[in-house]
Formats: structure tokens, C-alpha cells, sequence
């Protein structure tokens, strides 16, 4: 479990981190809680390894114009802990379910979302807030919306020659509520199937967005104001939240049909992820709706 | 009984472990890779090694050729022509088999080198499920062989047709226990040295083997040297193993092989996707268990099929998955006939072995499911069967129809302890309203007998009788020590034992510093292996639990004899009769007037420094070597019984589960356990020994399987998909209780620990799980169990 050979650099602008990755078989090394594993069992063997930890200008965690900007070398677990965080409210719900805090010390944010497993959490919260990456290359800059970025497993629309600088989250606005959740079958395992959830609750307008994982090659969103409001007509305007979950569960099932896809493995079939989805998506539902009711609240007084 | 702290913990904790990777022994030593196989099963048309040889930095590459040209294969168990060599020669039979090694400066290197040898396969079909290498058309691994059966024994023992004829019920079930192994921290690893002395090749090897030793002349019959030609040298210090190492051995060859070719001492230090596809593992098993039961679930008669999966090789110890448990098959009942038939197939999997529990788990999967069966179709409650069934505590010592003695017991009061300290009653209750509310709760028990130190006479049945050789039998569980006394008085105690973290050097002390009468800190326990030095034999070892039972009665042997002589050098000082002093706090006194005493390092001193003032006869010795070995441990008799180990201690489980309905994830509620493992030697280890085997027990109940695909590929290769249990799982409530009734066997009543949840647990849980799922017609007759597999026993009930 040796790596192949590679050279490594570890330069000290942006601009030099792009000058290296403009050369044939270069890679990015963030935290290395992926990539690493990858070299050892040689299934990856990459010409260069272009360290960016010392790139001080990539370590930036700032919030401007709606958004907290998440700069390519910000550890998980510095985004967690750090106040800005708490105007996201889904990244403080996902970011612990990362692996262990240990995974989340090294590991980056942007690291997350450029691998783009299909079982992670965060290319999931970037999905469901459509989140903003922004890529770096010798031949420029780019934005690209998260509906466009992610495109199979492990794939995105990074070129071998980006890098992603920055990730931009929105802030919560007024009205809106959140729910996570996941199952793994041990504590900190990759989700066996998970859910991230927004609802937007503005007077009588109401807006439900979900973003599957671990189900598909790539995050899933899709939009259940429809089955929100369905079930909401049938259990009353101020329901509990068992309540409202048991109004949910049937409409779950068959958005669980529709997002589910993977073929399934010795840990979860497609009929066990498609169960595990539609326990998920009605109690995050419900818990999100609950939560931006009480938001939109406090909001208005 | 003591809570002593473990003296092996400072130097761990503070990492000062020594370990075969922290260790050096031979300057000058290369670094190995092995190249594996890709295939399950695939001819090999040629092996090309030029280069990987012409690679910069590479020392020796050695292929089928070189082993077919020095090694032979290893003896087995039985005959079986399946022959097993450590590296693939004709064929490749599993996914990760070595088929060469590379040697270089570095692992680095050694691995950029493995990459150039190139292989030219034929892949074949592959034989994966035991059921499907049981049948005339599977594909067949060793080509010699008529079939994949490797070895089938029948036995009957007592009136056994006739039970079933005369039974008023028969309960008839078949069950599978998974593939899982105890993934221990460190690897293998392996340091080995080929040098040709006058007498010929002489071979050094350090390894962090721990037995049995019999595999030392296994190793040496591969190397074509007598067993002294093999020195083998164990670091003190091993990460875990759980029996899992022991299969450590073909490498030593192997290893042996590549200096002999690179003119260098070579080290192999195994790693992790390696250890997972191709060390070891428990052995899965395919069996039915049937029982003449009457009308009120009494057992008169058993019919036990076992069919076990053992890889691609009979690779010795096996068959012994089969034979580790033939004195205690009928487990914890009185039933007085049992017939046996004893299979195991190969397959294209990796080959199996020792691991903690070694056949108890597979067999009592069996047992106790078919326990609860035998209750749930008689309508019983399962504590009623097993209460009805179990040897009562007036009748040890207790010869089970298989040949087994039970030296002691009191099953049915352990069993109400385990009930009690779980609220049985009440738990009952519980469950009638949780059932009323649509909840799937369950309670489940195993009751089990826990043997230990092996006598490893048991192989043997694994031959027919008219195949053994008259007066060549094989029997035994003979555990060897060494302990002397230096000049200041100071016990060493020279511990050959192995162990692997069990705390064999703390006990040790304990026991010793108390027969001599001595402060704990005037012994000195060693831990050291080294074949040429250390007194040992072929049981020698780490296994089936042998330390409590075995070594600490022949240090009491050795110690009796060093008392001896420091009476006599007391005597010599006090001027009274030998017979007339004992030993006591450092002091050695007249029993009668302890005012009349001498410390015990004066005595020690007298026979170092002037044993010119000994009575006549007596030799100034103050080192001992005790070979402890029990009478009992005898080999299979004609008929073909066998008491197969020398204690049965006893495990009663309680477990209660609760399952998800969304989820269908089992939530360990509580867990009850009493153990009597007879006397107790250290309280603090013996509670860690079941936690950990609980630990054990539960990532076969639940989370780990060495699982294939139909082709051959393992697909839980890594810790990704293999999932041990964390300290998250295995947080769950645990009463943990002890009885004690000593074994009249062993010096200090002690019976071995080491084992007994590992046995006992995964079907306590299957049964908690069966318990409560039972009002969806669910059976349960596999592990490991959690949501995936519950949504599918579910679904296929429902009928979609
Ligand atoms: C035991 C364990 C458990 C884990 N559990 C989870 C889990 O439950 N959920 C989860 O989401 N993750 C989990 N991870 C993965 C972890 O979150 C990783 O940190 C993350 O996937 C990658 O981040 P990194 O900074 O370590 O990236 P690296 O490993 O350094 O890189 C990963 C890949 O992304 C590329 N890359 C990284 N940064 C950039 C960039 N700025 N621009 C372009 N390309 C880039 C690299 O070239 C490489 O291909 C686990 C990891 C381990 C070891």
C-alpha cells in the first residue's frame, strides 16, 4: 500500500498553484483525506502533487453580499466551530455527520465538493442551497451555479487545470427552515442514503427543496412543495411533528422511487435505500417546515 | 481473585511497545512486496519475473519455479489432495493469493517492482457458495482430488435412530454462519533469515506467531529442515490477533524462500488491503442440526450436519473448525446421542483458520438457534427449554456421548443469574406491551459451554481410525515455564506464552508473588519466544484460552520446586527442619514461631554464593522448568471420541433488541452475561476479556462479513466495506456477572476466559433479533443481521 512514484510542489500564490496544475497530470493535495488513500492503494498516480496548504490566501473565511465564502484550504472543522457558519444553519446541521472530527480536521470544504463523492454531504448542501464554486485556472476565472457542477461520480466540471478557489454559500433568509439527516449503518460512516432539506415558508408562499445523496451517482434535488402542501392539507396549518411526518409518509415513498437510482450494494439494495429516503424525507420535512414557521415568526415580530 | 493493574500497560500506553516493526534484529535486512492474484481461480500459463528483476533497486524476485524447486508443500492435517504451498504453483485458487515476491531496498520500491512481474492467467470458473462446491458439476479447485469435499467423517454416538424413532417431535433446521474474522491492529509481519550453517540451511525467522507450535514443524516440513533447524524468534510485544495470526506461518517460508535468494534477511510487514484479502478468517458454515425432542422439549437425541467453507486449502489447522468443539457438541444439554457428519469443502476463497471462539461460534449458531426453535414450536418459553435441557450441577464431572468431560459446572444457577440481572420477568412484560403497540422487540439467550485449553489430540479425527497410525496418536495441552531466582532474591519468570495483550505477564506475577509469599515487585516476568532458548513443545502457544488454566498451574510446578530448595537454604540458616517453614511476606519462617525467620533473598542468596553449606544432595538450583500436562488431554480413542478440551467453563447471555421500523436498525438494548469461567485470576482482565469478545461477537452478530461476489472478488476488501465495530456501536448496557466453580483439573481452579461471548453472543442476538420479529413470520437462520438484510427477510415474507 506504497504510492507510486510523483513529484510534489508546494507553491505559495494562486498563481503559481495554477501554473503547476496547468501541466499534465498535476492534482491537487488539499487535505488529503481522500486523495491519500487514493495514491496508497494506487488507484490513482498522478505526474505532480500541487499542495496548496500554503497558500495563505486560500484560507480565507469571510461573508459578503448574502453569502459565506469558504475558501479552498478552510478545514471542516473550522467551519463548524466558526460563528460565520451559523448564518447557514444546513452547514452546521450536515457538517458533523462528516466522518469523525479527526476526518473533519484535515479535511477542506472545497476538497468535499471538488472529489464529489456521491455519498457526501456537502456537494448535498451545496445542491440544496445551490451554492456558488468558484474556479481558477491560467486561462481565467469562472462561477458555476451547483445545478451545473456536479456530473457523476466523482466527477464535476472542474478541469484538470482549476482550481477550485472558493465556495459560496447563501445565507438563510427570513422564512426558511432546515432539516438533515442521514443513516450509515456505523457512526461517521459515508450515508447510506441522506437528505438535506430547505423550506421557505413567506406568508402564504411556500417552497419545499430537498437534496438526496448516497443514492444516485450524484446528489439529487428535487421539489416537494407539492407533497408539503398535500400533506399539510390533510393534517391542518399548525400540525406536530409526528403529525406531520405521517402526513408525509406515503408522499416520501414515492419521491424515494423517483431520486433513488443506484443499483445497490451489500449494504443497501435500491428497495432498502428507497426505505431509508422516505424516512428520512418526511422527518426532515416535517422538521424543516416546523423550523421555518417558527423562523418566519420570529422574523415578522 | 484480583484487580491488579496490568504491568504490560505503562510501556504500551507510553509507546514503548516493541513490536516486530520497531525492532531491527538483523541488520542488513531487505524489504518484501507480494504480488498477488486478481483471480478467484485462473491457470497460470507463465510467470515472467525479468523485470521486475532488472528494476533498480530490487535484490531477488521469486515465483512458483523457485518454491517448487526448494519448498515442499505443507504437511496437512489429513490426507487430502489438495497440496498447499505459500505461493499459487499450478493455478491461482483466491483473490490475493501470493503468486511471487519481489525484494528491495525499500516497500516502495519492492511495490514499484511487484507492478513489472508479469503473470500470463487463464482464468477459470469460480466456486464460491459452499452449497454449489458440494455438487458433482463445481467447477474443482485441486485437480488431483475427486471433489471438493476435502474431508467427510461420520460418527454416531448412543442409540441415536432410535431416539428419532421413539421421538414425539422432530425439529429439523438449517443455518449459515458467515465469514469473519478479528481484524487485530498489527498486521502480520515476518523478518526471515536463510543461511547455510554446517548441518545444513539453517533458518531464522521472527514473526509475531503465537501458535500453536505445531505449525513450527509444518513450517520446517515446507522447508525440507528438521524443526531445530527453524528457529523462531516472537517479539514480546503483539498487536492483537485473536487466533488470526496464527496463519501467519506460510510466510515465514515464504519469506525464508526470498532471503535464500537475495542473500539477505528479508521483512514482510503485511498491510491492511492485504490482511483483508488474504491472512485469515473464522470459517463459514453451512449446517442442520436436528433434534428428537418430547412433548415437553426435552432433547433425547441430536443429528448435527456440519459443511465447512475453508478456502482454497485445507490450510493446516484445518479441518480443526470442525474438531475444536467434538466434546462439547451437545453443548450445555444432556442428550446422550449425537450423530456427526463432519465436511469441509474448498472454494475459491481465501483459506481459514484459528479465530477467537475457533468453532464454538459456528456450532453454538447452530445449537442455540435450534434451542429456541425447539421452544418457539413447542410453544415453550426458551428459558424453560434450556432449563429442562441442561446438565444438572450433581452430575460432573459429565461425559458428553462425544467423548467430552466436563470437569465442573452449575449451569442452571448461572442461568438465573443472567436472568435475574436482566429482569427476565419483567422484560417479558415489556415485550407482550411493545408487541401490543406494533414495536418489534426481542429477547434472546444463548447458553453455552466454553471450553478451553485445547488438547489438540482432536486433529486426529479428522483421519478415519483405520488410517491412524497404531501408537502415533496425537493428544495433548502440555504448557511449559521457567522460573528462577537471582542473588537479591528477584523471581524471573521466563513466559514463552505469546500473548497478544491478554495480560499473561501481570497474572503471572500475581500468582507467582502469592505462592512464594513475595511483594508483587520481586517478580519479574519475561515475555520471550525464541525456539532455541525457550522451553516449549508442540501445544505450545496462544490459544483456546490455555494461559489461565494451563500455565498458571505449571507455574505453581515450578514454584513448588524453587520453595523447596529456598527451604532447604532456609533450614540451612535457621537450623530447623525444611518440612517445618513456609514462605510468607518476602520472609521465609517457621510456620509455628514466625519470629524464627529469614527473608526469603537471604535463602536465595545462600544457594547462589555459597552452596558449599547445602545439605548433602541437594543441588544448589535455583531455576525451574515445569511442563504442566493434564492426564485428561488424551488422544481420539478407537471409537473415536474425544475429550477435546481440558475445561468447559459456562456462558449464559441475555440480550434484548430493539429493531427500527423505518430503519430496521437492531439497537442492542441491554445485554445480561454471567460467565464461570472457574476461578478467578484477575478480575479487571477477565471483565476486559468478555468486553472484547463481546466486541467480537458483535461485528459478526451485525456488522462484518468477509463477503465475495459469485465470481470470487472479495467485496469488503478494505475498512470501507468491512466494518468493525467502533466504541459507537459497542456502547450498549452491559451487566456482566461471574460465577465461580473451580475446575478440579488445573492448579488453581482456574478455567480459560478468553473466548466465551464470541461463542455465545452472535446467537443470543440472532435470537433477540428472531424473538422479535417473530410476529412477522420472520426466521432468522444467518448473519451477520442489519437493516439491508432485515428489509429483505421482510419483504420476502410479505411476498414482494
Ligand atoms: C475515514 C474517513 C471517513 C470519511 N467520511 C466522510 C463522510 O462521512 N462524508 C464525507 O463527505 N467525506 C468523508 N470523508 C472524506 C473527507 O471529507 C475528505 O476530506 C474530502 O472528501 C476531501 O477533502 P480533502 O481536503 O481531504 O481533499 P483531498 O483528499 O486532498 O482531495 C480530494 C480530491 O479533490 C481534489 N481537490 C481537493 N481540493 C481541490 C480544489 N480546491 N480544487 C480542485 N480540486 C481539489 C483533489 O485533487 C483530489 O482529487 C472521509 C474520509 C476518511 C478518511
Amino acid at each position: 500500500m506504497k504510492a507510486a512514484p510523483f513529484a510534489y510542489v508546494r507553491p505559495g500564490t494562486v498563481q503559481d498553484v495554477v501554473a503547476e496544475l496547468a501541466r499534465d497530470g498535476a492534482k491537487v493535495l488539499a487535505g488529503g483525506q481522500s486523495l491519500v488513500p487514493v495514491l496508497a492503494m494506487r488507484l490513482g498516480r498522478p505526474s505532480t502533487l500541487v499542495d496548496i496548504n500554503a497558500v495563505p490566501e486560500l484560507d480565507r473565511l469571510s461573508r459578503d453580499n448574502g453569502s459565506i465564502r469558504v475558501g479552498a484550504t478552510v478545514r471542516q472543522r473550522r467551519l463548524q466551530r466558526d460563528d460565520l457558519s451559523a448564518s447557514v444553519p444546513l452547514l452546521r446541521l450536515a457538517l458533523p455527520w462528516i466522518g469523525h472530527r479527526e476526518i473533519r480536521s484535515r479535511g477542506t470544504v472545497c476538497g468535499s465538493i471538488a472529489h464529489a463523492d456521491p455519498a457526501a454531504e456537502l456537494p448535498a448542501v451545496a445542491s440544496c442551497l445551490d451554492a456558488t464554486m468558484l474556479l481558477t485556472s491560467t486561462r481565467g476565472q469562472r462561477q458555476i451555479a451547483a445545478a451545473e457542477f456536479f456530473t457523476g461520480a466523482l466527477t464535476t466540471v472542474i478541469e484538470p487545470d482549476e482550481l477550485l478557489t472558493e465556495v459560496l454559500f447563501p445565507v438563510a433568509g427570513p422564512g426558511e427552515g432546515f432539516g438533515f439527516g442521514e443513516f450509515a449503518r456505523r457512526h461517521g460512516d459515508f450515508a447510506l442514503a441522506g437528505a438535506a432539506v430547505r423550506v421557505r415558508t413567506t406568508g402564504d408562499a411556500l417552497q419545499a427543496r430537498v437534496t438526496c445523496f448516497g443514492i444516485s451517482d450524484q446528489p439529487v434535488t428535487a421539489d416537494v412543495t407539492a407533497q408539503l402542501r398535500a400533506a399539510l392539507a390533510e393534517v391542518g396549518p399548525s400540525p406536530t411533528g409526528s403529525q406531520l411526518r405521517r402526513g408525509l409518509a406515503e408522499r416520501a415513498d414515492e419521491v424515494a422511487a423517483d431520486v433513488v437510482d443506484t443499483s445497490g450494494d451489500g449494504h443497501a439494495s435500491t428497495a432498502y435505500r428507497r426505505r431509508l429516503v422516505a424516512g428520512l424525507l418526511a422527518r426532515e420535512v416535517s422538521r424543516a417546515y416546523l423550523t421555518s414557521t417558527s423562523a418566519s415568526e420570529v422574523s415578522a415580530s | 481473585m484480583t484487580g491488579l493493574a496490568r504491568v504490560e500497560d505503562a510501556a504500551l500506553l507510553t509507546g514503548q511497545g516493541r513490536f516486530l516493526d520497531d525492532l531491527d534484529p538483523l541488520p542488513g535486512t531487505l524489504v518484501a512486496a507480494v504480488v498477488r492474484s486478481p483471480h478467484a481461480h485462473a491457470r497460470i500459463r507463465s510467470v515472467d519475473l525479468d523485470r521486475a528483476r532488472s528494476h533498480p533497486g530490487v535484490a531477488a524476485v521469486i515465483g512458483p519455479d523457485e518454491v517448487l524447486a526448494t519448498l515442499k508443500p505443507f504437511p496437512l492435517s489429513v490426507k487430502a489432495a489438495t497440496p498447499y504451498y505459500p505461493t499459487a504453483t499450478d493455478k491461482t485458487r483466491f483473490v490475493g493469493e501470493p503468486v511471487a515476491v519481489v525484494v528491495a531496498s525499500d516497500r516502495y520500491v519492492a511495490e514499484d517492482a511487484a507492478e513489472l512481474v508479469d503473470v500470463d492467467y487463464e482464468p477459470l470458473p469460480a466456486v464460491v457458495r459452499t452449497d454449489r462446491a458440494l455438487q458433482d458439476d463445481a467447477p474443482l479447485l485441486h485437480d488431483q482430488a475427486e471433489s471438493n469435499v476435502a474431508t467427510d467423517r461420520t460418527f454416531t454416538f448412543g442409540a441415536v435412530d432410535e431416539a428419532f424413532a421413539s421421538a414425539a417431535h422432530v425439529v429439523s433446521r438449517s443455518y449459515s454462519f458467515p465469514r469473519y474474522s478479528s481484524t487485530p491492529m498489527e498486521c502480520y509481519a515476518v523478518v526471515a533469515e536463510w543461511r547455510d550453517g554446517v548441518d545444513g540451511p539453517e533458518v531464522t525467522a521472527h514473526a509475531n506467531f503465537h501458535g500453536p507450535f505445531s505449525m513450527a514443524p509444518v513450517v520446517a516440513g515446507a522447508l525440507g529442515l528438521p524443526t531445530s533447524s527453524l528457529r523462531l524468534i516472537v517479539p514480546a510485544d503483539i498487536g492483537g490477533s485473536f487466533g488470526i495470526k496464527s496463519a501467519v506461518y506460510p510466510y515465514i517460508a515464504l519469506m525464508a524462500l526470498a532471503s535464500k535468494h537475495a542473500g539477505r534477511p528479508v521483512r514482510w510487514t503485511e498491510d491492511r488491503l492485504e490482511h483483508l484479502v488474504a491472512s485469515s478468517s473464522g470459517s463459514d458454515r453451512l449446517m442442520t442440526f436436528e433434534a428428537a425432542v418430547d412433548d415437553d422439549g426435552v432433547v433425547s437425541a441430536l443429528r448435527v450436519d456440519l459443511v465447512d467453507n475453508v478456502g482454497a486449502y485445507l490450510r493446516p489447522p484445518e479441518p480443526s473448525t470442525l474438531y475444536r468443539c467434538f466434546g462439547n457438541i451437545t453443548g450445555a444439554y444432556r442428550i446422550d446421542a449425537v450423530a456427526i457428519r463432519a465436511r469441509a469443502v474448498v472454494t475459491n476463497k481465501s483459506p481459514t483458520g484459528l479465530n477467537r471462539g475457533f468453532g464454538g461460534q459456528q456450532l453454538y449458531f447452530g445449537l442455540e438457534r435450534l434451542m429456541d426453535d425447539i421452544a418457539t414450536s413447542r410453544g415453550i418459553d426458551p428459558a424453560d427449554v434450556r432449563r429442562r435441557n441442561m446438565v444438572t450441577s450433581d452430575a460432573f464431572p459429565y461425559a458428553t456421548p462425544s467423548g467430552g468431560i466436563y470437569d465442573s459446572g452449575d449451569y442452571h444457577r448461572a442461568l438465573e443469574l443472567a436472568l435475574d440481572n436482566a429482569g427476565y420477568e419483567q422484560l417479558r412484560k415489556e415485550q407482550r406491551i411493545s408487541r401490543d403497540n406494533g414495536e418489534w422487540m426481542g429477547i434472546g439467550l444463548a447458553t453455552i459451554v466454553d471450553p478451553s485449553a485445547t488438547n489438540i489430540g482432536y486433529v486426529g479425527l479428522a483421519t478415519p481410525v483405520q488410517d491412524r497410525t497404531a501408537r502415533r496418536g496425537k493428544s495433548g495441552s502440555t504448557e511449559h515455564v521457567r522460573v528462577s531466582v537471582d542473588p537479591q532474591g528477584i523471581v524471573s519468570v521466563l513466559l514463552g506464552s505469546v500473548p497478544q495483550g491478554q495480560g499473561h505477564a501481570t497474572v503471572a506475577r500475581d500468582v507467582v508473588a502469592r505462592h512464594l509469599g513475595l511483594p508483587v515487585e520481586q517478580v519479574r516476568p519475561r515475555v520471550e519466544m525464541d525456539t532455541a532458548t525457550t522451553p516449549w513443545t508442540i501445544s505450545s502457544g496462544s490459544y483456546s484460552s490455555r494461559f489461565a488454566p494451563l500455565l498458571t498451574s505449571a507455574l505453581l510446578e515450578a514454584c513448588d520446586r524453587l520453595a523447596d530448595t529456598i527451604k532447604v537454604a532456609a533450614s540451612v540458616l535457621l537450623q530447623v527442619e525444611p518440612a517445618a517453614l513456609e514462605l510468607a511476606d518476602g520472609m521465609v519462617r517457621v510456620s509455628d514461631d514466625h519470629e524464627r525467620a529469614v527473608a526469603f533473598r537471604h535463602a536465595a542468596g545462600l544457594v547462589h554464593w555459597d552452596p558449599g553449606s547445602l545439605p548433602d544432595g541437594c543441588s544448589a538450583r535455583l531455576y525451574e522448568e515445569a511442563a504442566f500436562s493434564p492426564p485428561q488431554s488424551k488422544a481420539a480413542s478407537l471409537t473415536d471420541q474425544i475429550n477435546s478440551s481440558l475445561c468447559y467453563g459456562f456462558v449464559a447471555d441475555v440480550v434484548v433488541v430493539r429493531i427500527d421500523k423505518q430503519t430496521l436498525q437492531v439497537r442492542i438494548e441491554s445485554v445480561s452475561s454471567v460467565h464461570d469461567a472457574g476461578t478467578i485470576l484477575n478480575e479487571t482482565l477477565l471483565e476486559g476479556q468478555v468486553h472484547g469478545a463481546m466486541v467480537q461477537a458483535l461485528g459478526g452478530a451485525m456488522f462484518e462479513e468477509m463477503s465475495y461476489s459469485d465470481s470470487g472478488q472479495p467485496t469488503a476488501g478494505t475498512f470501507m466495506d468491512y466494518l468493525c465495530p467502533t466504541a459507537a456501536e459497542a456502547c450498549f448496557p452491559l451487566t456482566s456477572a461471574h460465577q465461580e466453580t473451580p475446575s478440579p483439573l488445573t492448579r488453581l481452579g482456574a478455567k480459560g476466559c478468553g473466548e466465551g461471548s464470541s461463542m455465545s453472543l452472535p446467537v443470543a442476538i440472532a435470537n433477540a433479533v428472531a424473538d422479535a420479529l417473530a410476529p412477522e413470520g420472520v426466521q432468522i437462520t444467518s448473519l451477520p443481521l442489519h437493516g439491508n438484510v432485515l428489509h429483505q427477510l421482510l419483504n420476502a415474507t410479505n411476498g414482494d
